[in-house]
């Protein structure tokens, strides 16, 4: 089996905070291979962001890691140094952010937004990133990109800005595209728009992706494999089609009947009693024991098993559906 | 029978400023420029009925829905409520009149739309005191409890500030809140829009289940058509302050007759069933400042454009006995 151009294992993550000290990840395991979208799926708090600010190293001062690694391209990038870091984020692992409009600068033309990483990495000198910035913003489809090049953020729409997002993060060509909920608060339409162009950009440049989302619809159609988290913990992963067809974990199966499609009936539509656990106390092993139809004693007396449901799918849970 | 709510030829015209590099006369003195945010709408919700209003953003959707909560008033066109004539009912004094507790909102963003100093209760028992006038303590409070328990809030949770309540509990307010005067037409603005699915099905539930108790009206503004049609009868389809399409809410999802309507359900994840390419729509949107007059909006989007719709602008006419379709190649069906 081939490297993954990306492996996280057993990343664990805690926040302290002055009410105590936040389990934000435990034990979070996946890869991500070349030419291929892997979703992170989750409910909001469940530490699909804070799995991602890891990754590109952006993780707030009072983010700890307590074990784990991160190997990107055979390196770990947790024991990296601060300038290594600064050379490879940008370059090789790029983000779209998930709030276009706050996630760029205000007062700077996008052109020079986008030239100033391409100058940054040195990739190409501040005359020629000129003709660079403009095939960028033509490659996400702009119209008018030499008009665009000085146009400022507010004087464009949210999807337009998402667009510039894009444009940035694919300036230096990057081996690993983070996006973080790329498309929520835009129009279903400007969404499909945006999610074919981070797709077509996937395969033919052999890019790896990461698509952060809470919309399981959204996954079902773009990623190919996807890794369910709740709460900090990966509770199920697999290839989209096999996770989806037979959902393992009782949060996975929740989540699949809890998303509207078009031939849903709203009797059928279920919700997911109960709320995330308070990630400051001490947790039991399986943190979806709360709120779990299928809990039993047994589940929280030792660590979950990962059980194998097809090639490549796991669930982490004692009696899985 | 008269519909619940009627509204025909509605427009908002909202002026904006001159463009850039104008001369100071020409900005004072020239022509004044338009934004059409509404122009000029027709259509009508029956008593009982569950309306869906669906597009994309800025094509108009939130003003309809402050025209007919009478936030704002309209340059042109009447509304009428039951029948009444409600639009020249200055804004500023709807509060005072006898429709305001009858025609009541959910806003779109529940953190933003609820006061931060209110309790969940005091919340609630605002519009009881200025709307229905009620006086007494005890007959307040309990009717907020009795509200509290109809959406499904833990009466403990009523003394807690928006701040400490999470997504789905200040949703639940907002629309407490809402149904409290006992309004009989209720006008959602995406109210799931900012919710996670799992409390989105429950708020979804709650919705169809009030509907059915208090038999009231809902106008429906959403750009998620999977929500929309679970919700809704009919479903009304705006595109730059136009409606380009109404009909029934499972025929319009499932045969979509304006390629507007046709790239709106086109767009929507499908999940992992089929990997049909789908038509995007390339190109973008008109300008709602002064639109020209003799053009269809959907020109330059449209993949079906022709020379006739850049001459003439096709008028929304029925294709069939429930559906009304503004395009000029919408054939019968």
């Amino acid at each position: 089996m081939k490297a993954p151009l990306l492996s996280v294992n057993g990343l664990t993550i805690e926040f302290r905070s002055r009410a105590g000290t936040v389990h934000a990840l435990e034990g979070v395991s996946l890869r991500v291979d070349r030419g291929t979208t892997t979703g992170i799926v989750g409910e909001s708090g469940s530490g699909k962001s804070v799995l991602a600010y890891s990754i590109i190293g952006l993780l707030d001062r009072a983010g700890r890691v307590t074990s784990g690694t991160i190997v990107f391209d055979d390196r770990d990038i947790l024991t990296m140094n601060e300038a290594e870091r600064d050379s490879i984020r940008g370059r090789d692992i790029s983000m779209i952010f998930q709030n276009p409009s706050s996630a760029l600068n205000p007062i700077r033309t996008i052109g020079q937004q986008i030239e100033d990483v391409i100058v940054c990495h040195r990739l190409q000198s501040s005359r020629t990133a000129y003709d660079a910035a403009i095939e960028m913003l033509a490659r996400v489809r702009i119209p008018d990109p030499t008009r665009r090049h000085r146009a400022y953020p507010f004087e464009l729409s949210g999807g337009m800005c998402q667009r510039v997002m894009i444009a940035t993060a694919l300036s230096c060509s990057p081996q690993l595209l983070i996006a973080d909920e790329p498309t929520t608060g835009l129009d279903v339409t400007t969404q499909a728009a945006i999610m074919d162009l981070i797709r077509e950009q996937t395969t033919s440049r052999r890019m790896a992706t990461m698509l952060i989302t809470h919309d399981l619809g959204l996954a079902a159609e773009y990623c190919d494999q996807i890794v369910v988290i709740h709460a900090g913990q990966v509770v199920e992963s697999g290839p989209t089609k096999s996770l989806f067809q037979h959902p393992a974990h009782p949060y996975t199966a929740k989540l699949v009947t809890a998303t509207p499609t078009l031939d849903t009936r709203l009797e059928d539509l279920t919700s997911i009693e109960g709320g995330l656990p308070d990630l400051r106390r001490e947790l039991p092993y399986c943190r979806f024991s709360g709120r779990c139809s299928r809990f039993e004693k047994a589940c929280n007396e030792a660590p979950l098993p990962r059980i194998r449901i097809a090639e490549d799918h796991f669930a982490v849970c004692r009696r899985p559906v | 029978m008269t519909p619940h709510l009627e509204v025909t030829d509605l427009r908002k015209l909202y002026p904006v400023g001159a463009a850039r590099g104008r001369s100071l006369i020409k900005r004072f003195f020239g022509p004044q420029h338009m934004l059409h945010a509404v122009d000029g709408i027709s259509f009508s919700i029956e008593q009982g009925e569950s309306v869906g209003l669906v597009g994309e953003s800025g094509c108009g959707k939130s003003t309809v829905v402050r025209l007919i909560s009478r936030l704002i008033d309209p340059t042109s066109g009447t509304i009428l409520f039951r029948g009444h004539k409600i639009d020249d009912i200055p804004a500023r004094r709807f509060s005072a009149s006898p429709y305001r507790r009858d025609i009541q909102i959910v806003f779109q963003d529940p953190t933003g739309s609820l006061n931060p100093r209110y309790t969940a209760r005091a919340t609630i028992a605002d519009p009881l005191r200025r709307l229905m006038r009620m006086r007494s303590r005890r007959d307040v409070n309990r009717r907020v409890s009795e509200i509290a328990e109809m959406v499904g809030l833990p009466i403990e949770l009523l003394s807690r500030f928006p701040h400490q309540l999470s997504g789905g509990q200040r949703a639940r307010v907002g629309i407490g809140r809402a149904i409290a005067v006992e309004p009989s037409l209720l006008i959602l603005d995406e109210p799931t829009s900012s919710l996670d699915v799992s409390v989105q099905a429950i708020i979804l539930h709650l919705l169809a289940d009030l509907r059915r108790r208090l038999k009231i009206s809902f106008l429906f503004v959403s750009h998620d058509l999977n929500v929309v049609r679970l919700l809704c009868d009919r479903i009304v389809v705006m595109y730059l302050g136009r409606i380009v399409e109404i009909g029934c809410a499972r025929d319009v999802l499932s045969a979509p007759g304006h390629p507007y309507s046709k790239a709106l359900v086109s767009a929507i994840p499908s999940g992992i069933q089929t990997n049909t390419t789908r038509g995007h729509l390339t190109g973008e949107a008109r300008s709602p400042v002064d639109p020209e007059p003799n053009i269809c909006r959907f020109f330059g989007r449209c993949p079906q454009g022709s020379d006739r719709c850049m001459r003439e602008e096709p008028v929304l006419r029925p294709v069939n006995a429930d559906r009304l379709v503004a395009c000029h190649f919408a054939s019968e069906t």
